[in-house]
């Protein structure tokens, strides 16, 4: 602690150098966060899945709806306790900057698969008795200012038309990673506007048993094989990893990404630390000239190296929190878009290894120093 | 009882293809409490001398004592903590460290020791005292002259207590004023405080501060009077 005031008095000697060196760290280190926390959200989607719920989609796009008629033929494969369906129904309300998903669904039985998703009884029985209600998350109340028995309307965009709902209730999801900003209502109510065209986006199935979930997939995907809307038929935990793949390799892509900036940064932090260096020959040789050993010169020149990239971590890290926070960022796409603790751990490591990679040359050169030659060359 | 015993070194420098002789078998004492100016022409040894006494240098051959331990036999490691004990350097061109103040750069020397930070303050507050810029502490290198400047840097030297100063041009950058006060000073340290001094310098005046003056001209040191004391 003693030695200190000696780095902090260093970093001062060119302040603007100092704080932009910092301030690369910090954004790379945000990027970096952030960056990852996309594919730890979609992750945590898929980790939180049950494994008792199984989805049937159109094998041949997720956007190809299914025929009703499923329904029923559903209901009666082995190992199936109960059905439900549901639509994507795109509208946009306002001017649709703010974005969430809205979902037509059979009510009572959505609410019945989903017991993660909790309605106080008397706003879910409102809701199942009203054809134009809507239940929506906390997080559009938040978002919003919503309340229960508002008339909210929403264009439509697959679905054209202005569609006027009553809000009947909100749900608060027991699991975070099921999100709280989604807006549903009746399937009922969009059949009716638009009988020819709406039939369900995909169907959800309870079955009693996670292990026979093989044999139930392949049997309804065999039933399904020849007709005109064949099926693809798998967990919901698959589900949700295939709604990640949809966005691409974005593992790979978020990576890469993440990892050229943070290389990019060590350039630039290496060579602040490098031009700090050369400029302070002479000084370093006056400190060994007073006792200073090698050891402790490149300690001196490390810790200088740690206080910036630690720095800029806190700073960077730290605005990745906060920034779905502040401002909503991930909301309809990526629910509960978060930095997880893990992501907070590997870019403490990130910033450690920053330290190392930018520190370490000029702290071997501080260290190995000759004296004499450099006190010739000041003198 | 000579503090400073230089026993047959040689020294030798590689410049380019040619190897550079400075000394062969040099043997000279510098006694304890001793005040000695090294005088002699650019590429005497002078300095190189002052480097060999602190282990900034190491002789080709030969051995190099201070106070009883040789210097030319320790690692760089043992050198470094001995130096923080044993040695006061000053410089001509004072390598006061600019982003510290002359609190701060008096107190360096003393960070390496186990000093707590009031007893670190009472000793800094201390020197800056003996040389005179007890007011200055919180100014920073390029708000003092050059004579304070070098002040401070005579400070950080003795504020570790060290057995022996050594100061290479001390006042070579110094107008005549500034010299004067550093040389009273100098003597000061000496006469009051039993500072063993070693100093290398160009400029008359200051060779007569001291109380001995040798002469070092190829490889031999001469007392003024041109008695050979060491070669």
């Amino acid at each position: 602690m003693k030695f200190l005031p000696l780095v902090l008095a260093n970093l001062r000697r060119h302040r603007l150098r100092t704080i932009l060196t910092t301030a690369s760290v910090a954004l790379a280190l945000f990027l970096f966060a952030t960056l990852r926390s996309v594919t730890t959200t979609l992750d945590g989607g898929a980790q939180v899945s049950s494994a008792s719920r199984m989805i049937v989609e159109n094998s041949t796009a997720f956007v190809i709806p299914l025929p009703m008629s499923y329904a029923a033929r559903l209901s009666s494969v082995p190992h199936v306790e109960s059905v439900t369906w549901a639509n994507w129904f795109g509208g946009k309300y306002g001017d649709g900057k703010k974005f969430f998903a809205q979902f037509a669904i059979a009510p009572e039985s959505y609410l019945a698969m989903y017991p993660e998703l909790q309605v106080p009884e008397d706003q879910k029985q409102a809701f199942l008795k009203e054809r134009s209600a809507a239940l929506i998350g906390e997080g559009l109340v938040r978002t919003f200012g919503w309340k229960v028995g508002d008339n909210v309307t929403l264009q439509g965009t697959i679905f054209p038309g202005d569609w006027t709902f009553t809000i009947r209730g909100i749900y608060h999801p027991t699991v975070k990673e099921y999100g709280d900003e989604s807006f549903m209502f009746h399937y009922d109510y969009l059949y009716e506007k638009y009988p020819d065209r709406v039939t369900p986006g995909w169907f959800i199935m309870k079955i009693d048993d996670p292990n026979a979930a093989p044999a139930v997939a392949k049997t309804i995907d065999d039933e399904f094989r020849n007709s005109t809307a064949p099926t693809k038929t798998g967990t919901e935990k698959a589900f949700a990893a295939g709604w990640a793949s949809m966005w691409g390799n974005v593992r790979l892509l978020m990576s890469t990404i993440g990892m050229a900036v943070v290389f990019a940064i060590l350039l630039v932090t290496g060579n602040a630390m490098m031009m700090n260096q050369r400029e302070r020959t002479s000084e370093v040789a006056v400190m060994k000239t007073v006792g200073f050993s090698d050891r402790r010169v490149f300690g001196l020149v490390i810790i200088e190296a740690a206080v910036i990239s630690l720095t800029g971590a806190v700073l960077g890290l730290g605005a990745a929190v906060l920034m779905p926070i502040v401002t909503g960022f991930g909301g309809g796409f990526l629910p509960n878009f978060h930095v997880t603790p893990g992501t907070l751990l590997v870019g403490g490591v990130v910033a450690l290894l920053l330290t190392v990679a930018s520190g370490i040359f000029p702290a071997w050169q501080a260290a190995k120093l000759p004296v004499v030659q450099a006190l010739r060359r000041v003198e | 009882m000579a503090l400073v015993e230089i026993r047959d070194v040689s020294k030798s420098f590689k410049r380019e293809a040619q190897t550079v002789d400075v000394y062969t078998d040099l043997n000279i004492d510098f006694e304890e409490g001793s005040y000695t100016a090294l005088m002699g022409p650019s590429g005497s040894g002078k300095s190189t001398l002052l480097n060999l006494v602190a282990g900034l240098d190491r002789p080709t051959s030969g051995t190099v004592r201070v106070a009883g331990a040789e210097v030319s036999a320790m690692t760089p490691s043992q050198l470094a903590d001995w130096r923080a004990r044993t040695i006061g350097f000053v410089f001509q061109s004072y390598n006061l460290l600019p982003v510290l103040t002359a609190h701060q750069n008096v107190e360096l020397p003393l960070l390496l020791t186990r000093l707590s930070k009031k007893e670190r303050a009472e000793r800094t507050a201390l020197a800056l005292d003996v040389v005179g810029l007890g007011d200055r502490v919180d100014h920073f290198p390029r708000q003092l002259s050059g004579g304070q400047e070098q002040r401070v840097a005579i400070a950080r030297a003795i504020v570790a207590d060290p057995t022996l100063i050594l100061l290479d041009e001390p006042t070579g950058q110094l107008d005549s004023k500034s010299s004067e006060e550093v040389l009273i000073l100098l003597r000061r340290l000496n006469d009051e405080f039993r500072k063993t001094i070693m100093m290398v310098t160009h400029d008359a005046r200051a060779a007569d501060n001291a109380k001995t003056v040798l002469h070092l001209e190829k490889g031999v040191l001469l007392e003024r009077a041109g008695v050979e004391v060491g070669r």
